[in-house]
């Protein structure tokens, strides 16, 4: 088959909006939507800022089984503002995670995925925006102790922000080529740092350093996906069979710290030199 | 940002509730519930003022012969064009389909 017969066929997982996206990962006729758009949870904020509002606020809670396991799915919409968290938006993810949490306790293994699709932060919404990151951080922190915490980024949005943050604080991460994940966003380090410091024009140095191929390589993300819906799922599916890990990654912050310690910061790194360094914690898990 | 309201005789009440679209850059998210029996009101709220004499017209076209179920609906539009607004509430009526 060529690769267009292939682009044809596949079911993209990029081109569905958030709520396709958690419904094609859940079993079919299984889905429902926790907090959902008739609940009109709008983000009062953006109203008072005279911006349009969603009626999800731009998150998409949904319960239902995953290959028959209770299974709860957070896909934020990255057409809506960015996939910025804010104060509503934010509280439906760490709600539903904090329930997922009290279920294990309570002895229903309910597991958790995440579908970052975000730029961080919403700006409108500045402190409330901030403390919902902060609550979805210690709510997977909770959660990764019972049951793994799966995180994706599709694109094309990517993953940035505070919520660079929760994604590395998930059991596992599954991301695609299109995929970004990082601190910060080029445009914002090209603000701050200059031009010099990183061309934010540069789309072979962005996905170069920071892409979903390049994450998987350097050992901070588990696997690299193609745009393809049963892929993902598959994926996502194959992780949770894994359990829980025994170190989890953001338990070796010293290490990466160690190795960081080591990098040159005298000229701009290449894919391959991040690659060896952070090879040399030694933190492949080798499954993509 | 404008805030529109209309209203529009209808039919029998639409069977069941979706939502279409997404608040992105030039689309729009349509929310389609049962109306009162017979008629249908339109809320809209978009990004982009001064249009209420497109929006009066795109919507008398769709819903000026009051064939289609009666509707609660209520649109949060990002820039979409007439075309795309036109899509998204057939698709939400399509949906709601028995």
């Amino acid at each position: 088959m060529t690769d267009i017969d292939q682009l044809l066929k596949r079911d993209s997982f990029i081109e569905r909006n958030a709520r396709s996206r958690a419904r094609a990962l859940l079993d079919p006729g299984t889905m429902r939507e926790l907090a959902g758009p008739f609940e009109r949870l709008h983000s009062p904020w953006l109203a008072m800022q005279h911006l349009v509002t969603q009626s999800d606020d731009g998150v998409v809670a949904a319960k239902g089984l995953l290959d028959g396991r209770p299974t709860v799915v957070l896909a934020i919409e990255g057409g809506f503002q960015g996939g910025s968290m804010g104060e509503i938006g934010g509280a439906k993810i760490a709600g539903s995670l904090e329930l997922a949490a009290r279920d294990n306790r309570r002895g229903i293994p309910t597991q958790a995925v995440i579908l970052f699709e975000t730029g961080g932060v919403r700006l409108q919404e500045a402190n409330l925006g901030l403390a919902a990151i902060a609550e979805i951080q210690a709510a997977i922190v909770d959660l990764r102790r019972y049951t793994p915490v799966i995180g994706v980024s599709a694109g094309t949005v990517g993953c940035y922000g505070g919520m660079s943050i929760a994604a590395g604080l998930c059991s596992y991460l599954v991301l695609t080529r299109e995929a970004r994940l990082g601190l910060n966003g080029p445009l914002v380090i090209e603000q701050e740092a200059g031009v010099g410091e990183f061309d934010a024009r540069n789309r072979s140095l962005i996905w170069g350093l920071t892409g979903g191929e390049q994450r998987v390589a350097s050992g901070l993300a588990d696997a690299c996906v193609q745009d393809d819906s049963a892929e993902v799922r598959a994926t996502v599916a194959r992780l949770f069979g894994q359990g829980v890990p025994a170190r989890h990654r953001s338990e070796r912050a010293q290490e990466y710290l160690a190795a960081l310690e080591r990098a040159d910061t005298a000229a701009q790194p290449t894919a391959d030199a991040v690659r060896a360094l952070y090879g040399a914690t030694d933190n492949h898990r080798g499954d993509a | 940002m404008e805030k529109l309201e209309f209203t529009f005789a209808a039919g029998q009440p639409a069977p069941g509730r979706t939502v279409t679209g997404v608040v992105a850059s030039g689309d729009l998210e349509v929310l389609l519930e049962p109306g009162r029996d017979g008629t249908t009101t339109v809320a809209v709220q978009t990004s982009v003022d001064g249009y209420g004499g497109n929006w009066t017209a795109l919507l008398e076209r769709v819903f000026g012969p009051g064939t289609l179920p009666a509707a609660r609906i209520e649109i949060n539009d990002n820039g979409a064009t007439p075309g795309v607004v036109r899509m998204r509430i057939e698709q939400a009526f399509e949906e709601v389909k028995p």
